[in-house]
């Protein structure tokens, strides 16, 4: 066994120190989850180079730290957040907000929208939904070497839940919009739980943000089952300062003939790690997995996926790209298993990189675990510039330079960007990464309000 | 040469073949024509051996054996040849070693010594003159990077060194434009021997203006519906398939 | 025709292995076990220098404090040091002047293994150092090269008769505390082949080396060290084969390679250890280091590899590109079949400016074969314009085996171009149909593809071994062994 750093002894003692208090706002059933995930956590601590899934992230930066701790929400933030979300509901989503982990509504905690689908706090669906809830909170959500996933489970408490019942086909996309904002440093964890049924259709939003500009740390872990021949998309709009780390856990586990995609952007962070696990647990399941990041200045982005086949026929694809610029630097582990039964998989993996100065550095460990033998499987990996050749061509054509390199820098991200079903968002990401390639975009909750 | 008799199969329980007879005399040259779906190419699969396709019911004898019962590579060293209509890609192999490799199996087959390096590199040279094959091609792998034309004169190229006694060609003239389709055909003519015989899968009446055939048939719905002579083709190229079609179902109505 | 491939592919993975056999030879073996008299014995029986036998101390003491790497994706039973012989040697070997002085049996041993140690029968234009155990028993063509001024010999006699040579290089690419393996060799290593190709020669001829494990329980620890000067070239190549047995024996050697400016050197390896039974019983278990230095601008070196024996892989030739505008290359075929396992692959780290590399790797897994490529392509800070391209396929022959690829690219410099691709496919039942529609076996039809598919880097040996290894890639797959 691995010796305890004092890293982690830091968090073994904030769990020791405010078990009760969390324990004492919490359901009992998310309640018994927490001894045995501490178990885990205690063995597996908080996660530093050496373990072979961050060897190129240094979570230490952040976890080094003293933060205020919120296990209980203030009444004053609930107010705050509703006024948010009052704003927030005039977009074509369904909306809702997150503030600094809690689900901050006061009086009505879950809701049922018009098509059936209910949504709201986590906490309070685990009594109210206590038989669907208990069938797969902490099922999918497994890991035998991150201990992060561990602590979140060992003390979160609230978080986004949202049923979607059999066969409900739901139009307009849900957006979660998680904020950050506080007068101290803080340290927060919340835990989503999205259950799509059978033969449904939906899709989700997820933004983060950051409001005030302290020190801030968010270890979140979303649980999402999707049910046979049903469609899910996630995605992940990213747009948080500097000074913040955030790492998000997205488990997406998959019955037959389910078809889900995933994607992430990245338009702005301190520290970003996201974990992205796609488990295809039935025949005929196609998982789409997609990231984009953009970095600048001291920013680490590192995005992790696993992709496990475990039956028959499944298709996965994943396409990741990252921009870096100044003294940037970039992380991305993609793995794919194909286990022994899974005959007729087609697995393919991209990862492309553009480094734009001569600070900046990107590592990348794509890899393919294959014990079946009827499979197709491709994964390509390049770390480069963008194209001389291909800038010169503009040029040639009258462009200026500057605007050749936006132009191909944008083409680049927009192979990522291109895979958002949802149009609005799309045509809003789209010109969210001009800015950003611009250097124009700053963090400013404005750009949330206005998100699609 | 060949007789096939009711033959019916179905590829993953779905009836494909429903009850082909065929009756094949060495020399002669029979085209199946038909539209699309309606069993052409599972006939010729079946013929050369491929066992993902069920047989149901029916028989093949072919030069007096049972060809149901021979395994691919048997009925070809027997002397079946089928040009595929989508040619297979085989990286890194190189069209020499595959076709050295082939012949000198045929040759085992017939009790003759392997050729000698010499001696394969002048036959292939031949026959890559009567076929008139680019001989960068048998230099590269088999099929690999080659166009859609290149391909099907490969196929056409082989046919000439593994000399076989019958040849199915399966659509080898689509997607071919006039030159190459006139290379193929003179191949075809070129290797066309009192002994040998062919069965000519294609679409279109403009091959067979090149390759006189003996017979026509139509192949519908897994049925061979209509057979006759060269003129067939010509009234199939002016008229359709709709007239066949309408034919049949007046046969079943009255 | 699947159950006919089905009975074909379990034919082809389960052949014989050709070289098990054992010879009789008369041995001088020091007791099991490794301790620091074992290692200060070995410098003995080796009449070793003072420098030398420090340099063992200074392993093994360091090896103490060293524990076994777990991160290869490998299933690796306990290895038990105490109960290995580390030195094996031929007895009776005195000057040997000329051929008729080396033991019949030994001659049998290598005329068998179709290495003929008489100058006149063998393979013209390839020099030998055969290694037998522990000791090199004989270096042909020695006086001819030496007339060029190059050193081909052993590594007892080079610390020897070139201990300056051997001091200023020896370490110098692979250090004695680099790994648990190259650790352990640095102690107890025992013979090897030493060359020192000089200034603007050209090596007229391919130089190698055989290695033979023949003893029981006994590990072989070689050494070779190759130092190619400014402006020279030189092809060399080793293989190694060991009888068949029940228990597991240790191979742990050390490559080093120097080259100088503008200095070329290829090094191939066709790697035939006894892989052991088809349930897996025995067979070698082969640690190996090998790394090259591109210590001068525009110096290259090559690295072709033909894995189809032992039980256990794992082995990353490697290259240092410091020198400017110097190239690294790694072009491998490893096979796995029944239970063996193998993670093997390469380093390559560019340091100089203009540094390019390229990474072939085609695994191919049978029976319960595990295969693993592992590399990595470091590009440092100042590594200018560095290139790489990578391209790992992997080819599955049934259902039981597995294949992995675990690529690291750590790029530090924004000029870098880093590619990699891989593929992981199984033969096409379409292209053994094609094949078998042209009278060509299912077999044939295997045996055709799988070197059609390793033939890019067969390509890279040397003409005399590109046949070889092809003969032993079919027998490794496909049961014709006579």
């Amino acid at each position: 066994m691995k010796e305890k750093s004092e890293i982690t002894e830091k968090y073994l003692g904030l769990y020791k120190d405010n078990i009760n208090k969390i324990s004492g706002i919490s359901s009992p059933f998310i309640n018994s989850f927490r001894a045995p995930a501490f178990e885990k956590f205690s063995k597996l601590g908080i996660p530093s180079k050496k373990d072979e899934a961050y060897k190129y992230t240094n979570l230490n930066i952040f976890f080094d730290h003293d933060y205020e701790n919120y296990f209980m929400p203030v009444p004053a933030d609930f107010i705050k957040a509703e006024e948010f979300r009052c704003e927030v509901t005039d977009l074509d989503a369904y909306g809702v907000v997150l503030l600094n982990g809690f689900y901050p509504t006061l009086n009505e905690k879950l809701r049922q929208l018009p098509s059936g689908v209910w949504i709201g706090s986590l906490n309070a669906a685990a009594v109210q939904f206590s038989d669907i809830f208990e069938k797969n909170y902490g099922k999918y959500a497994k890991s035998e070497t991150d201990g992060l996933i561990h602590l979140n489970t060992a003390m979160a408490s609230d978080g986004v839940f949202v049923y979607i019942p059999e066969g409900v086909h739901m139009t307009r996309p849900v957006q979660v919009v998680n904020l950050v904002q506080s007068d101290d440093d803080t340290f927060n964890q919340h835990r989503n739980l999205i259950i799509a049924e059978k033969n449904s259709n939906f899709s989700i939003i997820i933004c983060d943000h950051t409001l005030s500009p302290q020190k801030f740390l968010t270890n979140a872990v979303t649980e999402v089952f999707v049910g046979e021949n049903a469609h899910f998309d996630i995605i992940r709009v990213q747009n948080e300062h500097n000074n913040a780390c955030k790492i998000t856990s997205t488990f997406i586990h998959q019955e037959k003939n389910s078809v889900t995609s995933s994607n992430n952007i990245t338009l702005h962070g301190g520290l970003i790690r996201n974990n992205t696990y796609h488990y295809l647990g039935g025949e005929g399941a196609e998982s789409y997995s997609y990231g984009l990041f953009l970095a600048d200045k001291w920013q680490h982005i590192d995005n992790f996926v696993n992709v496990d086949h475990a039956f028959p026929h499944c298709t996965s694809n994943q396409l990741f790209k990252g921009v870096l610029d100044d003294m940037s630097t970039g992380a991305f582990n993609g793995r794919i298993l194909v286990r022994p039964d899974a005959q007729g998989t087609l697995a393919y993996q991209k990862n492309n990189n553009i480094l734009l100065t001569d600070d900046t550095k990107m590592d990348t460990k794509p890899q393919l675990e294959i014990f079946a033998d009827d499979v197709k499987c491709s994964h390509g990996a390049t770390i480069g510039q963008l194209d001389d050749d291909a800038l010169f061509y503009l040029q040639s054509r009258g462009i200026n330079k500057r605007e050749a390199r936006l132009m191909l820098m944008f083409g680049f991200a927009h192979e990522v960007i291109q895979n958002i079903k949802i149009e609005p968002l799309r045509e809003r990401m789209d010109n969210l990464v001009m800015q950003r390639l611009k250097g124009e975009l700053s963090r400013c909750a404005s750009c949330m309000v206005k998100c699609m | 040469m060949l007789i096939i008799n009711n033959l019916k199969a179905s590829i993953e329980g779905k009836s494909i073949l429903k009850g082909i007879s065929l009756d094949i005399k060495p020399g002669e040259i029979h085209a199946i024509m038909g539209p699309n779906g309606s069993g052409k190419s599972t006939l010729a699969a079946v013929l050369a051996g491929r066992e993902d396709i069920e047989i149901t019911e029916g028989t093949v004898t072919y030069l007096g054996k049972n060809l149901l019962e021979m395994t691919a590579e048997d009925r070809a060293k027997e002397g079946i040849f089928l040009g595929f209509q989508y040619p297979i890609e085989i990286p890194g192999v190189s069209m020499v070693n595959f076709m050295k490799t082939a012949v000198n199996e045929h040759r085992k087959h017939k009790g003759l010594d392997p050729l000698s390096a010499s001696d394969f590199l002048k036959m292939m040279r031949e026959k890559k003159e009567l076929v008139e094959i680019d001989s960068k091609l048998a230099n590269r792998s088999v099929n690999e990077g080659f166009s859609g034309g290149e391909k099907k004169k490969n196929e056409i190229f082989q046919m000439a060194m593994l000399e076989p006694k019958l040849a199915i060609l399966d659509e080898t003239d689509s997607g071919l434009d006039i030159d190459a389709l006139r290379i193929v055909a003179n191949g075809v003519n070129k290797l066309k021997r009192p002994d040998n015989s062919f069965i000519v899968i294609t679409h279109y009446q403009r091959l067979l203006d090149f390759i006189v055939p003996d017979v026509v048939h139509v192949l519908y719905d897994g049925r061979i519906v209509k057979t006759a002579g060269k003129e067939l083709a010509l009234e199939l190229e002016e008229k359709g398939y709709d007239w066949i079609k309408k034919e049949i179902e007046n046969n079943v109505t009255t | 025709m699947e159950k006919d491939q089905d009975k074909i592919i379990s034919d082809v993975t389960t052949s014989e292995y050709k070289y098990g056999f054992y010879s009789d030879i008369e041995m001088d073996r020091i007791p099991k076990g490794l301790n620091e008299d074992v290692v200060r014995l070995i410098s003995v029986k080796k009449n070793e220098p003072e420098w030398l036998l420090d340099f063992r101390l200074k392993s093994y003491r360091h090896w103490l404090t060293m524990k076994m790497p777990t991160w290869p994706n490998l299933k690796i039973a306990p290895i038990n040091y105490q109960d290995i012989i580390f030195y094996a040697a031929p007895k009776e070997r005195k000057n040997l002047n000329s051929i008729d002085d080396i033991d019949p049996e030994l001659k049998k041993t290598f005329d068998k293994l179709g290495i003929p140690l008489q100058e006149q029968k063998h393979l013209a234009g390839v020099a030998v150092d055969a290694v037998i155990d522990s000791v090199s028993i004989k270096t042909t063509f020695k006086e001819t090269l030496a007339e060029m001024g190059i050193i081909f010999c052993s590594f007892s006699d080079a610390v020897k008769e070139y201990p300056d040579l051997v001091k200023r290089y020896m370490g110098s690419v692979v250090p004695y505390t680099d790994n648990f393996f190259a650790t352990l060799n640095s102690a107890v290593f025992s013979d090897g082949s030493f060359c020192y190709i000089p200034k603007g020669i050209r090596c007229p001829m391919e130089l190698s080396t055989y290695f033979r494990i023949n003893s029981a329980n006994t590990g072989q620890f070689e050494r070779t060290l190759l130092i190619a000067d400014e402006e020279s070239y030189v092809s060399y190549l080793e293989g190694c084969t060991a009888p068949s047995r029940d228990e597991n024996q240790l191979h742990a050697a050390i490559v080093e390679i120097v080259a100088e400016k503008n200095a070329e050197v290829k090094y191939s390896t066709v790697q035939n250890w006894y892989p052991g039974d088809k349930e897996g019983k025995g067979g070698v278990y082969n640690f190996v280091t090998k790394r090259g230095m591109c210590k001068g601008e525009s110096s290259k070196i090559s690295w072709t590899q033909i894995e189809t024996g032992s039980a256990i892989t794992w082995k990353y030739p490697s290259c240092i590109l410091r020198g400017d505008n110097s190239v690294g290359e790694f072009y491998s075929v490893a096979v796995t079949n029944n239970y063996q396992q193998a993670d093997t692959g390469t380093k390559m780290t560019h340091i100089g400016k203009n540094t390019r590399s390229t990474i072939v790797s085609k695994g191919i897994s049978a029976g319960h074969g595990q295969n693993s490529y592992r590399g990595l392509v470091k590009v440092l800070k100042n590594a200018t314009n560095a290139r790489n391209y990578s391209q790992c396929d992997s080819l599955l022959l049934g259902d039981k085996c597995g294949a992995h690829t675990f690529p690291y690219l750590e790029v530090d410099n924004s000029t870098a171009i880093v590619e990699h691709e891989a593929t992981t496919s199984k033969i096409g039942e379409d292209q053994i149909f094609y094949c078998n529609q042209r009278g060509i076996s299912t077999e044939d039809a295997i045996g055709l593809i799988v070197n059609g598919y390793a033939r890019e880097v067969i390509n890279k040996l040397p003409m005399e071994f590109a046949v070889e290894a092809q003969k032993l890639l079919q027998i490794s797959l496909e049961g014709s062994v006579g």
